[in-house]
């Protein structure tokens, strides 16, 4: 898929579907959320646009010399989860991560039509791969939690929260659990 | 008395930290690969068979396995017959540490815990110092992330919880962690001691090479019995199912008070990193 994503981008998706991500992407974690949040809050401009975007949780290693980035794999997810729902009913259509979310923001996935896709988490530097351009868009005092946009080609993802409602952390993990007689 | 300057002790902890963070141990390769052959889901097998793919990459391309090069946790144990000269023997550490992050291209994320200012460097350092018989320094470097750290938890049990109770929350943790900590994972248990070094002897246990037997054979058949139970769980590569969500269970264990049944889980993602340096 090609960001900024439309609901009909995201409509036909379902949990478990393999996705690739090409264009720019934000970065953002939680001091960046609680940032973006108080903005919000106060009726005040944010410095990028949200409608049809996608937000990627990552703090990114430094680049090595002659690289743009180091390592860019996903953080936790389910940190950003009391600012999702918000940014998701503004035009927030994808969040990339990994682990779980919580019920607010599924519903809110639902309710606002977004998905949530994770990236392997720990495969840093096969990530990073898919890193074309790296730019720092505010909150360059955070160091590793700016804002930045990437430009990706072919990030590899697999939805795991969709439109329906649907959650692969939960089908998969009940597809091999093994109970105890 | 054996001199040991603080300038080998910067340079050892620096090449150790960049070290750790770049070059994935071959245990835990091995472990992954034995992962890959025993998982039956192919979503499972698809995310080990990256995984091993990623370290190949990291190792070769000399950046970070995991963007998270975690706080420098440092196991040190100093010979009572050496004598450290140059400086301070702390400061030597975290200098080691300052320099590995910076040199390396290591992520700086240690931050106040409240206003998340961060420190710039990735210091403080978390130490574990002991005094041991000997004239040599030995040093272990463990880079641990932030994910499965979170996913960590401590129980005051009471002693009428025996190791069934050990067993239910031990599970329990691993479970309810889910995705979250990178799976597949490596448990650490430390059960007995008191309050602060249950948690410790559960990070401790973290350090031996995957694919080694517990050298207390009282300890053997827990670890392997927490394994399977673990593995019952159905979390699997990454939390999307699959019969591989722990690759091993450590435990180290040691007495208690009477009154008191302590139990640490320390959950290790798949990148676990420490590098040894001996001086």
């Amino acid at each position: 898929m090609q960001t900024p994503l439309s609901v009909q981008d995201i409509e036909p998706l379902r949990a478990g579907d393999p996705v690739t991500i090409s264009g720019y992407v934000y970065t953002a974690r939680d001091a960046a959320h609680a940032r973006l949040t108080e903005l919000i809050q106060s009726g005040k401009g944010l410095p990028f646009p949200l409608e049809g975007q996608v937000i990627y949780y990552v703090g990114p290693s430094p680049a090595p010399p002659g690289r743009i980035i180091g390592a860019a794999g996903p953080t936790t997810s389910y940190r950003m989860d009391p600012y999702a729902p918000r940014l998701i009913q503004l035009g927030l259509k994808g969040m990339i991560g990994k682990g779980r979310r919580s019920q607010e923001v599924k519903d809110a996935m639902v309710k606002y039509k977004a998905v949530y896709m994770a990236a392997i988490g720990g495969a840093g530097a096969l990530m990073a791969k898919a890193v074309r351009e790296v730019q720092v868009v505010a909150y360059e005092d955070l160091g590793p939690e700016a804002v930045r946009r990437l430009k990706v080609e072919n990030l590899p993802l697999i939805v795991v929260n969709d439109t329906l409602g649907n959650d692969l952390y939960l089908e998969g993990q009940k597809k091999y659990q093994i109970r105890s007689a | 008395m054996r001199e040991i300057q603080t300038g080998s002790i910067i340079e050892a902890v620096k090449d150790a930290a960049i070290r750790a963070n770049l070059d994935l141990g071959e245990d835990v390769l091995r472990a992954l690969e034995s992962g890959l052959d025993r998982e039956t889901s192919p979503v499972g097998k698809e995310i080990l068979a990256q995984l091993l793919e990623n370290a190949k990459i990291a190792r070769e391309d000399r950046i970070p396995i995991c963007q998270d090069t975690g706080v420098a946790v440092i196991f040190a144990e100093v010979g009572q017959e050496v004598h450290i000269s140059g400086g301070d023997f702390k400061s030597a550490l975290e200098e080691g540490i300052r320099l590995g992050y910076e040199q390396g291209y290591l992520r700086k994320s240690i931050c106040h815990p409240f206003t998340r200012k961060n420190t710039g460097d990735n210091t403080p350092v978390v130490v574990h110092l002991d005094m041991v018989p000997g004239d040599r320094i030995r040093i272990w470097v463990v880079p641990k992330g932030g994910g499965s750290e979170n996913m960590s938890r401590l129980f005051m049990l009471a002693p009428s919880a025996g190791w069934t109770g050990v067993k239910e929350r031990v599970v329990q943790t691993v479970a309810e962690a889910g995705p979250n900590p990178c799976p597949p994972t490596i448990v650490g248990v430390g059960i007995g001691g008191n309050f602060e070094r249950s948690a410790i002897l559960a990070k401790k246990a973290l350090l031996r090479p995957l694919g080694t037997e517990n050298p207390d054979p009282e300890l053997r058949p827990m670890e392997h019995e927490l394994l399977e139970e673990i593995n019952k769980t159905g979390v699997g590569p990454q939390g999307l199912g699959g019969r591989i969500t722990s690759l091993a269970v450590h435990v180290l264990m040691m007495p208690c008070h009477i009154a008191s049944l302590p139990l640490a889980v320390n959950i290790q993602c798949h990148a676990s990193r420490h590098v040894e340096v001996l001086l």
